[in-house]
This record gives C-alpha cells, structure tokens and sequence, in this order.
C-alpha cells in the first residue's frame, strides 16, 4: 500500500462532501476489497475516507411490505436478520456461498455492490488491463481465462462480476438507495451494473460524487421455491465459475412467477426477461427449464479455456430451478447437490 | 520519463508524507494509545506496534485466515482491517484468551487432538473457533468445516481441528 490520507466522515452530508471534492479519495467501510486493492497497488487513492460510523448499519421493514437494508449492514448480520431468513431465504443463501465467515463480518451491504472483478490481469499490475489502465489493452482476451465471462463481454474487457450476495438481489429486484450532492435517487438494481462497452474501467453507474446509503427489497421475497446454487473450483470460499439464483411461485402445478440470475459469467449479474416469460405459465419441470437455459445463454461465447462455463451454466440452471420447483434449496453447508 | 512504479495515470499527486493519527485500542483488556500511519494495518499494530506476535501474518490479502482476532467479539482478518478504524474498538488475539494461567477450553481441545502440526495457523484457527463457537450458527460437522472455511491449513490437520471444535463447543455450551 502506497501512502494516503485518512478522514472520517461526520455524516452522509459530509461524506458527500468529501467525496466530491476530491476525485483521488476513496470511501471505505468494511475494506475487504479496497484494502486488498490498495496492497496490490491496483488502486491508490490519495486520500481514504473512513465512513464506518454513519448511522446506515439499520433494516428496516418499509411501508409497501418490503424491507430497507443499510449500506453499512455486515453481510454477516444480514445472512442471518430473522426477517431475511424468514422473508428472503435466497438473500441467505447467497450471502453465506460467499467469502468466509471473516470477510463477511467485515464487509458492508453497500461495499458488497462496489466490488472489483476478481480477473488475474486486473489484479497484476505488471500486464495490460483495460479496467485497470484504460486503452492498455486486454490480457485476458488470449491469456488465461477460465475465470471470465461468457456473455456480455467486448473487445475491451471479459471480466466477470464477483458478488453473490448481487445475483440474489438482481434476482428479487432490488434498488439501490444512493445519495449526491443533488439529492437522493433509486437505481434499479439491474441497472446498477454495467456491460464493459469501451468503458471497462467504469463498473457501476453510481455517480463518483454519490455513495449508496441503502438497499430495498421488495415485497415478494419467494421464500417457499428458491435456491443459490454456487459452482466453484473448490467446495467452498472460492469465487463462483457459475452461480444460478431461481425463485418461482407455483400456483396449481403451473409456473405463476418466476425469477433467475446467473453469477460468474458476466461483468453483472446475468438477467433475461425472456427467459422468465418462457417459463411463466408452464408446469415446472425440466423441458421448460432447459427451454430457459437456452434463452439465458443464448449470445453465450467462450474464450480458450472457459467455453466449459456454457454447458455448466446450462446444467447449473436447470438442477437450481429443480430444487425451486422441488423446495429443496441448495444447503451451503451441505456440498452435495440435491 | 516518469520513474514511478505505478502504471501511467496512478501515480500519486502529492509526495507529502500524511501525518500519523492517535487511536486508541483496547487489546486483550489493556488500553493502548498509538500514533499510526493510516496505512498500518490492524495486524501490523499488533505485531510491530504492540510485540503480540502470536497474531500470524500468512498471505497478508484476507485470503488465509492465519491473522484472524476477533474486534468487539467478533471474528475479522486483521490483515485486511486498518488499524485507524478500530479506533475505540475491543480486541482480543490468542494471547488474551487464557485466563487466571488456565488455557481457554479451545486451546486445551487444540492440544487434546494434536490439531496443528507447524502450528503456524493455529492462533488464526483458535480465534476463529472461539467466535465460530460463540456465534451459534455451526452444530453438525458440516457446519463447523463450511464455517471454519476461511482458515486455511496448509498441514492439513483438518480433521483434528473439527473434532477439537466439537470437544470445546460441547464444554463451552455456546459461551466465550
């Protein structure tokens, strides 16, 4: 870690405040990331402000039913809020296939969303990396690149979007609470995420001079058919190759709603409508979830070494729906997949 | 030509050295007051600043689990937790668990199932047991594996170090 100034932020205002006023700072919270970031010489604020004493560690239940998350709320307290557990099981789920119990004590709801990728040539700062160092190029386009994405990718980046926790909140629909200079605004949460384009080094469209102050859930939170099912290279505190989170309601032996976002295999959480509608109406079984697999991963291309990752989103894709349909979630504890 | 290591556009602006910060941490029951640099790491005061050197520094990126201690009760790596924010905070490393020269029931479970070989994770292991055990959340041993996840053992003592968790958790009964 090079050098930086440290400053505490008094408030939101004043976070606000400092945040805008210098674009080299950085916000920190639980520093699972940046910190990590920071050692590798990847990123190097001038200038790290300290806003772990907002007042933003807070659920709440809101008025149309759903509930409020506090940007700065441990993953760890959220995987295991008695509402979350009750309401939105998939929220759980995700939450606990992800990082170790450490991290996720340290790391903040809203920090969770602000993740980098975890792409080796990002990480190493001796190779070109366009999200890194803009117009340098991309190392991982024809180096090694089991990790990276298989859809939504350019010509710039491949990098794949590291958050579990994100997948099931796509999946739900959540929003985004952010705060600026000019107010309080929403951002959907499939909006939140961007595609690389040309601008790889630009991950979210969260204004530079805005922090996120809280997350929404909705109210349907499908807690009787979901499933967070996690493929990895090992069987646990490893990052995902293929996350699937499936939510449905069933109604009569017929598919009434429906829900599914992958992880790993893009630089956001992957989310089609298309796929949901062609399940909607349907009697939950495998023929129409492979009918959906084949809509998600439909413009799916793989690189040298992860074109494995098609066929093991597909495969991941119709065994998560089943243990929706079944409910029988995936258990993180338990490895065997039902 | 610009001689810094950084990568074109990451250099740093200024060359000033920022001025240390006063914090002032609670470790293992004794208030410390310390002038650290922003930058030191809560692992880095407790070994550098504070010679508790039973804290490890293994891959120093949260990755390990070998400097796990736990801050207000709770288990975090400390390589990756900067010392100025646990300013006011609580912590409690392997040297603060044994009381009145008695050994806390997970260090005697650790040395009754010979649940180390190097031994060079175990104060990381300990740690992490003590929380996992007082959290709750572990009672089947595929509980206590997935839960203990972020410590990793490079002896492989894995199996001795569940069946000593499980000695401690029966003995302890869910308390610290």
């Amino acid at each position: 870690m090079i050098d930086f100034d440290y400053a505490r932020a008094s408030d939101i205002p004043d976070a606000i405040r400092q945040i805008a006023a210098d674009p080299n700072a950085k916000l920190i919270a639980g520093g699972t990331n940046l910190v990590d970031l920071m050692k590798y010489g990847v990123v190097n604020p001038t200038r790290v402000i300290d806003i772990t004493h907002l007042p933003l560690n807070t659920l709440k239940e809101t008025a149309s039913g759903g509930l409020r998350i506090g940007a700065l709320m441990p993953n760890s307290d959220l995987a295991y809020h008695p509402l979350i557990e009750e309401r939105y099981p998939l929220v759980s789920s995700a939450i606990l296939a992800g990082a170790s119990q450490q991290l996720r004590n340290m790391a903040s709801t809203g920090g969770n969303l602000m993740q980098r990728t975890r792409c080796f040539y990002f990480y190493d700062i001796a190779t070109p990396c366009n999200k890194r160092v803009p117009g340098s190029g991309c190392s991982a386009i024809n180096g090694i690149n089991r990790i990276n994405a298989i859809l939504g990718t350019s010509e710039a980046c491949i990098a794949t979007h590291p958050s579990d926790l994100c997948i099931a909140l796509a999946a739900l629909d959540a929003t985004v609470l952010v705060v600026g200079p000019t107010g309080e605004r929403t951002i959907a949460f499939n909006d939140f995420h961007r595609l690389p384009g040309d601008t790889p080094q630009i991950d979210t469209n969260l204004a530079p001079d805005e922090i996120i102050v809280a997350i929404e859930l909705p109210p349907k939170g499908f807690a009787e058919n979901y499933s967070y099912l996690k493929i990895r290279d090992r069987l646990s505190y490893a990052f995902a190759l293929v996350s699937v989170a499936a939510a449905m309601e069933i109604e009569r032996g017929r598919i009434r709603d429906v829900r599914l976002a992958l992880g790993g295999v893009a630089h956001k959480p992957w989310r089609k409508v298309e796929a949901e509608t062609a399940l909607r109406g349907e009697a939950p079984e495998r023929k129409a979830f492979t009918r959906a697999a084949d809509i998600l991963l439909q413009d799916a291309k793989g690189y040298a070494h992860n074109a494995f990752k098609i066929g093991l989103a597909r495969r991941a894709i119709e065994r998560t729906l089943t243990q929706a349909a079944n409910g029988t979630p995936q258990i993180q504890a338990i490895k065997k997949i039902r | 030509m610009s001689s810094s290591p950084f990568p074109s556009g990451l250099e740093r602006k200024s060359t000033s050295k920022p001025a240390e910060i006063s914090v002032r941490i609670n470790v293992n029951g004794q208030e410390h007051r310390l002038a650290i640099a922003p930058w030191t790491t809560l692992l880095d005061v407790l070994r550098d600043h504070l010679d508790l050197t039973g804290t490890k520094k293994g891959c120093d990126h949260g990755q390990c689990g070998a400097c796990t201690v736990l801050v207000d009760g709770r288990r975090i790596v400390s390589c990756l937790t900067l010392g100025v924010i646990t300013d006011g905070a609580k912590v409690t490393t392997v040297e603060g668990l044994a009381t009145d020269g008695a050994l806390h029931p997970v260090q005697q479970a650790f040395i009754d199932h010979d649940a180390f070989q190097c031994g060079y994770c175990t104060p990381g292991q300990i740690c992490s047991s003590v929380a996992l055990i007082t959290e709750g959340k572990a009672t089947t041993a595929d509980e206590i594996r997935e839960l203990m996840s972020g410590n990793i053992c490079r002896c492989g003592a894995y199996t001795n170090i569940v069946a000593a968790i499980q000695q401690a958790m029966a003995s302890m009964d869910g308390k610290p």
